[in-house]
């Protein structure tokens, strides 16, 4: 039979996806003890134990100086920013992007203006947004805001101009004006897509977020990673990096569930990633 | 009739760039006529449904609704149905029925709730009943079979009650045997609401055996160096006494591939 016509069995798909993280880990953890026995206190390649045991400090003893829970604290301030950025861009990319989709003056006004912005590669504006609002929360969620707004937008805006020509006609025909068919023929119909701008605005926005919290901040993950980095503490580095892939990971899944429940009829057809 | 014509289409014609697609297209169609239009593909009798829907205008001639201008955009008394993308997948079957009222009783949110939201849903067992939807009024367009999608993309064409119906291949889609059903359904509705349909299809059994005057829409002209330099118009007009309309044997030869020469074609 054509390889392309064989399909895994269940299990052997669980296995065969296990695969790859598995080598990686044993990988990882030949080298790690064949570095340690060389030099037992080596800190570029910790052990997993340590690591665990790293991780758990992290999590459940407070912290000497301060008498915190850091990785709880650094997780929480991590994911409001991040929040607060992917709101504000979520609900820009949803007002502007219909409109740029399903009004013919609004593309002529915004499209071309839009599409220049998103070109800017949004690290650049940063030292903008320090000196013009400071170091405080706003620089840091704003960042996140204007790097994936505009991608967003265009995402959404090309899923309206995408919808049929003939359900625009036919709703003209039900007697609907152009806001009801904005908010119940055009808008209900690309909230899905508007799921998938956010997944995959996600990724943008987790290395603006890491990297403003790298330059100026004093809590979140990025922050943590890249204090610790000067002692080369890679058993807090990785069980970090670990931390944020699993975040990611969830949130994605989430927005999918999200997705799937509050609009079945867009997933009947097809499989979706 | 009273001597006006429901649809008066005078000199018509439509061209992209430098393709011509129509010219010369003059038609008057009476109130109450079911026109089925048929043609060879690309022969532009889509474009001549479009613009009576006012989906695009001509460039030259005049179409006349009612005695008045056609509207410069789709409007309430000209009902539409597509082959495809005619309903809105994103609303369940009854939804999909309800959504003009809701346009007409919500202008600000085009959605009324609650009690009322379940009073308008009630409004439409009927319609349900009459299209044979009733058991899957829950459920969205993808999960239902082709002839189904269709039969509530007609009943939600015909909910503004609109005096002229606009076909396009509506049922090119689907087996025969649904198309069977589907045409004794059409035929009901327009027998009962004494409406003007134009319906544009492939089939020239089903043109001949719904209508009650087919037209044939095909190039008077033709250059073989130049197949973009002619535009189509209405070739043949065809009256029909509907008791006779089951024997059609010579059909097919009405329409043709394009030559440079075919019967009735005088002034080429």
């Amino acid at each position: 039979m054509r390889l392309i016509n064989r399909k895994p069995g269940k299990p052997s798909a669980l296995a065969l996806a296990a695969l790859p993280f598995a080598s990686v880990v044993i990988a990882y953890a030949v080298a790690s003890h064949y570095r340690r026995l060389e030099n037992p206190a080596d800190k570029l390649l910790p052990s997993i134990e340590q690591m665990a045991a790293t991780f758990w400090r992290m999590a459940f003893v407070p912290d000497r100086r301060s008498g915190d829970l850091l990785l709880w604290g650094d997780t929480l301030d991590s994911l409001l920013r991040l929040a607060a950025g992917m709101g504000a861009a979520t609900l820009f990319a949803m007002i502007v992007g219909v409109l740029i989709g399903f009004l013919p003056y609004a593309r002529s006004t915004f499209s071309p203006f839009i599409a220049s912005i998103s070109l800017i590669p949004p690290i650049t504006i940063l030292p903008i947004l320090f000196i013009m609002v400071g170091l405080g929360e706003t620089s840091k969620i704003l960042l996140i805001a204007l790097g994936t707004a505009p991608v967003m937008t265009r995402s959404v805006a090309q899923a309206v101009m995408d919808l049929p020509k003939e359900l625009i006609i036919k709703a003209q025909t039900l007697g609907a004006s152009t806001w009801q068919m904005m908010t119940r023929v055009v808008l209900p119909q690309v909230l899905p897509n508007l799921i998938m701008a956010m997944r995959l605005g996600l990724v943008p926005a987790w290395i603006f977020l890491i990297s403003a919290e790298a330059i100026a901040s004093t809590s979140g993950l990025g922050y943590r990673i890249f204090l610790v980095r000067r002692f080369l503490a890679m058993d807090v580095i990785l069980p970090y990096v670990l931390w944020i892939t699993l975040l990611a990971y969830l949130i994605d899944r989430l927005l999918l569930t999200l997705s799937r429940r509050a609009f079945p009829w867009n997933h009947m057809q097809g499989e979706s990633l | 009739m009273s001597g006006e014509p429901k649809i008066a289409v005078h000199g018509v014609g439509k061209s992209y760039g430098s393709a011509i697609v129509l010219e010369g297209v003059s038609l008057d169609v009476e109130a109450g006529s079911f026109c089925t239009v048929v043609g060879a593909s690309g022969c532009g009798k889509s474009t001549f449904l479009r613009m009576l829907l006012s989906q695009e205008t001509p460039d030259r001639g005049t179409i006349l609704l009612d005695g008045e201008p056609i509207p410069a955009e789709p409007t309430e008394d000209r009902g539409i149905v597509f082959q495809r993308y005619s309903v809105f997948p994103h609303l369940s079957v009854e939804d999909n029925l309800i959504l003009a009222d809701e346009f007409a009783n919500a202008p600000r949110l085009g959605r009324v709730f609650g009690a009322k939201r379940r009073k308008l849903r009630g409004t439409v067992d009927k319609t349900l009943e009459a299209i044979g939807l009733a058991g899957s009024r829950k459920s969205y367009p993808a999960q239902l079979s082709g002839g189904m999608q269709q039969r509530l993309a007609i009943a939600q064409a015909l909910l503004k009650k609109p005096d002229v119906l606009l076909m396009d291949e509506p049922f090119g889609a689907l087996d025969p045997g649904t198309r069977v059903d589907m045409h004794a359904l059409l035929l009901d509705l327009w027998r009962e609401r004494g409406m003007t349909v134009f319906m544009v299809t492939h089939d020239i059994h089903e043109a001949f055996k719904l209508g009650t005057r087919v037209l044939v829409f095909d190039k008077r002209r033709h250059d073989p160096h130049a197949p973009q330099r002619y535009g189509a118009t209405i070739t043949y007009d065809l009256p029909l006494d509907h008791r006779k309309a089951a024997s059609v044997p010579d059909a097919r030869d009405l329409i043709t591939q394009p030559t440079d020469t075919r019967p009735g074609d005088q002034d080429a």
